[in-house]
């Protein structure tokens, strides 16, 4: 085995740890604080559910690569799962629950900084925002679930041995789902960008087929695992106990309430509905499943009036929270210095952006004002933020502009290579897609655009739909599909 | 209502009619005190009075046994974790109650009070609203696993009936006291009539315990 990819691949396990560490406690903490499950019971339900989550699942998870996809070095890759692993340590050892989300987009805005790449302010914007809604909605969840629950056990009055044993039972089928969701999504984030790197072969038992990459899973969600038996326990207790001190009932309503806003924005499935019945849709953003729990133990905590909320606890996790994002940040800028410039490793691929002839036209086609940019045209820039800084001289860009710029004026080299088409998931693509794919395989491109406008002459179902809510989940799905393809085939 | 539940939960079901029949036989043995009182009343210490008697020394120690079960698995099963220690707290408290119904009636067999007629159908209201605030408690404590509501509704009617029993047994002892009995009689006739009020005491004492417990049972 490659030694640079056991010295590489150590970060990504150090991340799987963290998460194992500290998330595990949003799921099974209030049950293990209530003592409704034994630690060990919890550690081993959390482990075998994380494991299988993300075998069995995390594969679909990993084609839109999570949120580390954009870092496009192993390097970078490593110091930036290393810095968010590590402010995420710090917060655990100190017996506070950290959000590891935060800690991975902090990591990736220090990426950002130092290789010169432009941070979508947008996306950081919304995730921002999800800091206040998240445990906002956790909360409100929490007290609407409490009163329905309220109303259910006033209406039926099971014995107090009946509710209990239902309770331990809800609390580990919840738990169970739980950690089978959290090894499915978050597995692209602790694994996904080493999958190109990986030296596991695909195996063959008996009549299942056990690809390299569900192999590396199965590495990063042992770590997880090892993360959730040894460094868990105080998390949980801060999450289960301390913060508040909650009831069975109420310990299984925060769990399904913390699930619930994760699950409000995170699917797909009903963001398509509530366009389908004409409604406004939800932000599909990464959100911190820590912020959701923390907001419905409030919630509980509030709705018994308060008293009983440890306030200075809370008040410690939000600085934290705070400071997760910046430390990481920091930790990433200091270990992406140390592998550039003293052990001389590329921590980011050179990037090229240059504003052809062409790409004049399309950025015409957009709606930007070309006539400005023409002293910009035929320059090679080396990064991102160059062309933006050159380019915002003349011209005020809204962020919307400005990742328009971006993505038209990057140079590389597309080469649809008729392997790699043949290793995508036929499965993804509809068959349209995959006869166009197909028909243009062997073609070179030197511009995204241009490998989009190849594709989209072969089949309308390349090419983006009028941008009206109806066509945002088709829009979206096909933005997805052509962000993959260009990470695949860019030699 | 009633859950159909599967094998899972047996050993639940199982704790659940423990708990109840622990109950029940405070009930039963409540109803023999009340009648060995008014045999003892209008027939002294009779065969029936004795045969009520060893009924409530038999409750008294199977209702002991049910209670170290009870224990036994709520403890070791680690039921109900967070309330564990307030059942285990409110079934010794109601075990107490079946205690008092049991050495009251030895006390009686043994020292045989002579109460005078005149006092009797004081002693006999006494008795019974000694004997229903206990029953009343008894509701109460099942309201506190299946109706958490109902649990500060029939606490009020504990606290009600124990002030009246507390009024029924001052009456009493003052017409004891203001009789031509001699001070030793009189002096024997007040213990027993503050051991049948004691039971409404501690009958309310538990209820306020109980309203402590039901106000934690809260989600």
């Amino acid at each position: 085995m490659d030694l640079s990819f056991v010295f590489f691949i150590s970060s990504g396990l150090f991340l799987g740890w963290s998460l194992g560490a500290n998330d595990a406690a949003n799921i099974f903490g209030t049950a293990v604080g209530s003592r409704m499950l034994r630690f060990s019971t919890a550690a081993l339900i959390c482990s075998v559910f994380v494991v299988l989550g993300a075998v069995i699942d995390g594969a679909g998870a990993a084609r839109t690569l999570g949120s580390l996809g954009g870092i496009n070095q192993i390097a970078g890759a490593f110091a930036t799962a290393l810095a968010a692993a590590l402010s995420v340590f710090m917060l655990v050892r100190i017996g506070l629950t950290a959000s590891t989300t935060q800690a991975i987009v902090g990591a990736i805005v220090g990426w950002n900084f130092f290789t010169d790449s432009v941070t979508d302010t947008d996306t950081l914007l919304t995730i921002l925002a999800t800091w206040v809604l998240c445990p906002l909605l956790a909360g409100l969840f929490a007290v609407l679930l409490s009163k329905a629950v309220e109303v259910g056990l006033r209406r039926f009055q099971p014995h107090l041995l009946t509710q209990d044993s239902w309770t331990r039972l809800a609390l580990i089928v919840t738990g169970a789902f739980g950690a089978y969701t959290l090894g499915a999504n978050n597995i692209a984030n602790v694994m996904g960008v080493f999958i190109a790197v990986s030296p596991f072969q695909d195996l063959d038992i008996s009549s299942v087929r056990v690809s390299s990459t569900q192999q590396l899973f199965l590495l990063g969600s042992l770590a997880i695992a090892v993360g959730v038996y040894t460094y868990s326990k105080g998390v949980m207790l801060t999450v289960g106990c301390k913060l508040l001190q909650v009831s069975p009932v109420s310990a299984w309503i925060i769990v399904v309430a913390h699930s619930l806003v994760l699950f409000l924005f995170a699917s797909q499935t009903l963001e398509r509905q509530l366009i389908n019945w004409g409604l406004p849709s939800i932000p599909l953003v990464p959100v911190s499943s820590t912020q959701a729990i923390v907001g419905a133990v409030i919630g509980i905590g509030l709705l018994k009036g308060g008293h009983s909320v440890n306030w200075r606890l809370v008040g410690r996790i939000g600085c934290g929270w705070v400071a997760t994002p910046v430390v990481a940040a920091l930790i990433c800028t200091l270990c992406l210095f140390v592998l550039q410039n003293l052990l001389h490793l590329s921590v980011a691929k050179p990037q090229r952006y240059v504003i052809s002839e062409a790409v004049m036209d399309q950025l015409q086609a957009q709606g930007l004002n070309t006539s400005v940019l023409q002293p910009l045209q035929d320059i090679e820039y080396s990064s991102a933020q160059t062309l933006v800084t050159s380019a915002e001289r003349s011209l005020s860009l809204s962020n919307e502009k400005r990742q328009t710029l971006l993505h038209f004026s990057y140079l590389g080299d597309f080469f649809l290579n008729a392997h790699k088409i043949g290793n995508l998931d036929r499965q993804w693509f509809s068959q349209a897609q995959w006869q166009a794919l197909n028909a243009i395989a062997g073609q070179r491109f030197e511009y995204r655009w241009q490998l989009e406008e190849a594709l989209a002459v072969q089949t309308l179902a390349w090419q983006q739909k009028p941008d009206i809510p109806a066509n945002k989940y088709f829009n979206q799905d096909l933005q997805q599909k052509l962000s993959h393809l260009y990470r695949i085939f860019e030699s | 209502m009633n859950f159909k539940l599967p094998s899972l939960f047996s050993r639940t079901s199982k704790v659940e009619r423990n708990i109840d029949d622990f109950f029940d036989k405070v009930v039963v043995a409540g109803l023999l005190f009340r009648q060995a009182m008014q045999l003892y009343m209008h027939q002294g210490i009779c065969a029936e009075f004795e045969d009520k008697m060893a009924r409530v020394e038999a409750l008294e120690s199977e209702s002991d046994q049910l209670r170290r079960e009870i224990e036994t698995e709520l403890y070791v099963h680690t039921l109900i974790p967070d309330l564990r220690a307030d059942v285990m707290s409110l079934l010794e408290d109601v075990d107490v109650l079946i205690n008092l119904f049991e050495a009251g009636l030895f006390k009686f067999h043994i020292e045989r009070p002579q109460f005078p007629a005149a006092t009797l159908p004081e002693l006999s209201r006494l008795l019974e609203t000694v004997c229903e605030c206990v029953e009343l408690l008894i509701t109460s404590a099942r309201a506190f696993f299946r109706d958490i509501q109902a649990v500060r509704d029939h606490n009020c009617k504990v606290q009600l009936l124990e002030t009246e029993a507390d009024k029924l047994s001052t009456a009493l002892l003052r017409r004891i006291f203001n009789s031509e009995l001699d001070i030793a009689h009189k002096v024997h006739l007040r213990y027993f009539v503050e051991r049948i009020d004691e039971l409404a005491n501690t009958a309310e004492d538990i209820s306020d315990r109980l309203s402590i417990y039901a106000i934690k049972r809260r989600i």
